[in-house]
């Protein structure tokens, strides 16, 4: 009888969930208060977080000093932002000629509209190789000038940011060439070409960066022959790209090995030859597959430049900490660290969110 | 089927030489090596005749003159007097002692981090991930470049030393802290901890034998974790609790007593680690994403605790995943250890490079610098590749 009696009642009206699981207090309660140990967590996060926060925005802003005449007057308990008011240009661009300055500026916003360009999938293909060329002579122009009534500038004065992407990009585009070659020597048939392909990669893998830059500063002028010079930049430059190349022909073999034994077969049935096989059958895909470890390498090459600074030159690293010893501004090193430091960050953070996109768009063919 | 016939039996005629793929690898190779030979033979050559030019004698033998400059800090016995060999070995043990130093502190970090990123506790994972994208974005030499600006710049005279713990003081002549007084009893605590863990090896070998034969538990794991510490412990009371501590004063402009940790060295095993416990972070957290939920959720369904559940399930799977990275990182560590020289810690490349610019040796220097780094690189290499093997997927 009661169940019949029960079947037969009007159903509650639908009530609201309780007020404790929804709205702020239920996402409090899930993700912050869900245990004792995360409350615990919690606790000691938000202690951290109230000792460390607000002295850290009463010295960045409250107490800063936006204006000032000279490092005396800007003195105080807070950060000295006049200090970048009046040292960006010099941080930036460096010991280019100051009337000029408007050149690497103008090289900065190249680079990125390059890489920019490149990022975009549509643009891949025949139109980055013939958008690079033209945009690389560009910035050489730009940089070098000597023609079209532009000063000539030489590199010695390079430096700032325009530097650092110049040793970065060029390191890379020149690297990459070499990367493949080496890659493909290290999974050839002939042993010799795969054994100094291996020694070649092995050894520079595994000496830091610094001896290399060290050798190409010191020693690449007793391995030439007498009377035969090249600049600082350019040994810079070569170092990089011989140590990029070893890294980035690792990345190259990881794509090469995940090709189907199949499609090499396929190619071979076709009767194309080796260099027709890798260059329409294999490197296609292997290059496809390893885009976004590549785009990691770029971030390592990039934050590497910042070594060049042992060897004397100037890149955004090495501006900053010239601009501290201004005998006007003496003290400011956070300040300047910050500032150089937002510049990196703001490059890589970019960068290695593309390559998450990458990773993502890529998987998503193998993703169930 | 007459063309097929007449094929039967004759012999396939040998391509011409230029075409036969054998003969053609030969003569590539050969022709490569060549190549290479005459490319390195070349360098040799003018690097000869550029040092006869500049009067630099070539060899090892300046290794066994007086080196007649200082170092800051050594771990071994070191004046001017000694020999550049004996220079080398300081900077080789610096350079080992801050890596081995980094890679333990990276590892925890990075751990943790990696750990905290997953937390479900979202503040804690925000925090986590701030650290990572932050720490990792920026370059290693300018993030030395500002710890070391931060205590050799910022910090203030002894004088004025900060304070944070009591007998911890932070100056900008580095962070020092108390040690305790030698004491034999010290002696005497090793060695119970060494017999602690002997017992615990022991207990924990029965009762793994007992538990495969009966399904009986036993908390081997505490009763060794009470072991290690309660054993010392009681040799430290029995023996009076000699806890003299050595506390560091100030005495004129600096301090005396204690244990300093120079900025330079703060500043690079502090950078060291930071930079590259963000990489490890992401490692851990990409390795124990890459076990599959289904995996934990059998563990749940045995009946596992979630300790066990980590222990015995998520965390074998993850190490496969989480070695291989890893050691690139320790590798990348200690290869990165030699940007002290920006900050002027008296690592390897440090000085060599002072013996360089004394002794104009450029080529030994760098042989020897390039010599040390592929030792170590190899040495880690092995290591982890041994331990790699010992986790890493057992296929019949």
């Amino acid at each position: 009888m009661t169940d019949i009696d029960i079947a037969h009642e009007i159903p509650l009206a639908a009530q609201r969930p309780p007020v404790i699981s929804t709205g702020v207090i239920g996402w409090l309660r899930a993700n912050l208060f869900n245990s004792v140990f995360n409350t615990i967590l919690t606790i000691i996060a938000v202690y951290l977080l109230a000792i460390t926060v607000p002295p850290m925005i009463r010295w960045a802003l409250i107490d800063a000093v936006w204006n000032a005449p000279n490092g005396q007057a800007c003195r105080g308990a807070g950060a000295c932002w006049a200090f970048i008011g009046e040292k960006w240009r010099f941080i930036l661009f460096g010991r280019y000629p100051y009337a000029e300055q408007w050149r690497p500026a103008l090289v900065v916003v190249l680079f990125i509209g390059m890489i920019l360009a490149s990022c975009d999938r549509r643009m891949w293909g025949r139109r980055l190789l013939l958008l690079w060329p033209a945009g690389l002579v560009l910035i050489g122009i730009l940089m070098w000038g000597g023609v079209f009534g532009l000063r000539y500038v030489e590199t010695e004065l390079w430096s700032g940011l325009p530097l650092t992407l110049v040793l970065a990009v060029i390191g890379m585009v020149f690297a990459f060439p070499f990367a493949i070659l080496l890659a493909l020597g290290r999974r050839s048939q002939l042993p010799a070409v795969r054994m100094v392909s291996v020694a070649y990669i092995e050894l520079v893998r595994g000496v830091p960066l610094i001896t290399v830059l060290f050798m190409a500063s010191v020693m690449l002028p007793l391995f030439l022959p007498a009377g035969f010079t090249i600049d600082k930049l350019l040994r810079a430059q070569t170092a990089f790209i011989l140590f990029a190349a070893a890294y980035l022909a690792e990345v190259v073999r990881g794509g090469l090995q995940a090709i189907p034994k199949g499609q090499i077969e396929a190619a071979d049935a076709l009767g194309l030859g080796y260099w027709r096989r890798t260059r329409l059958i294999v490197l296609p895909q292997a290059l496809a597959m390893v885009i976004p470890p590549l785009v990691n390498n770029f971030i390592g090459a990039f934050k590497n430049t910042a070594l060049v600074l042992i060897i004397g030159l100037f890149d955004l690293l090495n501006t900053a900490n010239t601009a501290l010893t201004d005998a006007n501004w003496q003290g400011f090193a956070a300040e300047a660290y910050i500032f150089t430091a937002a510049i990196y960050f703001c490059f890589c953070f970019f960068m290695s969110r593309y390559s998450q996109m990458l990773e993502r768009t890529f998987n998503r063919g193998h993703r169930r | 089927m007459a063309s097929e016939t007449a094929a039967i039996g004759v012999q396939p005629s040998r391509p011409a030489p230029w075409r036969d793929p054998r003969l053609r690898g030969i003569a590539l190779q050969v022709a490569f090596v060549a190549l290479i030979a005459a490319i390195i033979g070349f360098l040799a050559y003018n690097t000869t005749v550029n040092l006869r030019r500049q009067n630099i004698a070539t060899g090892f033998g300046f290794l066994d003159r007086e080196a007649a400059f200082g170092i800051g800090e050594t771990l071994i016995a070191y004046s001017p007097a000694d020999t550049y060999a004996r220079a080398f070995l300081v900077g080789l043990t610096n350079t080992l002692y801050v890596s081995a130093l980094g890679i333990v502190l990276a590892t925890i970090l990075g751990t943790v981090m990696g750990l905290a990123r997953l937390s479900s506790n979202w503040l804690v994972a925000k925090l986590a991930q701030i650290y990572v994208e932050a720490f990792r974005n920026i370059p290693l030499p300018l993030q030395l470049l500002f710890w070391w600006g931060l205590l050799r710049g910022s910090a203030p005279s002894p004088r004025e030393a900060w304070q944070p713990l009591p007998g911890l003081f932070v100056s900008n002549r580095g962070i020092l802290f108390p040690v305790p007084l030698g004491d034999p009893a010290y002696w005497w605590m090793a060695a119970a901890f060494g017999v602690a863990l002997v017992i615990a090896y022991a207990v924990h070998r029965w009762a793994r034998r007992r538990q495969m034969e009966t399904g009986r538990q036993f908390p081997a794991g505490w009763l060794g974790l009470g072991l290690a510490i309660g054993l010392p412990l009681a040799v430290f009371l029995a023996q009076g609790a000699p806890l003299e501590l050595e506390w560091p004063v100030l005495r004129g402009f600096n301090f005396a007593g204690g244990t300093v940790v120079s900025p330079e060295f703060g500043a690079l095993l502090i950078g060291l680690v930071i930079y590259t416990g963000s990489f490890i972070a992401e490692i851990v957290r990409a390795g124990i994403l890459a076990v599959s939920w289904g995996q934990s959720e059998a563990a749940m369904a045995l009946g596992l605790r979630p300790g066990q559940r980590m222990r015995l399930i998520v965390l074998p799977q993850a190490l496969r995943v989480i070695v291989p990275p890893m050691t690139s990182e320790f590798l990348s560590l200690t290869k990165n250890s030699s940007l002290a020289v920006i900050i002027g810690y008296p690592d390897l490349v440090s000085i060599a490079n002072t013996t360089m610019n004394q002794t104009g040796q450029a080529v030994e220097g760098i042989a020897m610098i390039m010599a040390v780094y592929l030792a170590i690189s190899l040495s880690i290499s092995l290591l982890m590749n041994l331990y790699n093997r010992s986790v890493a997927l057992v296929e019949r």
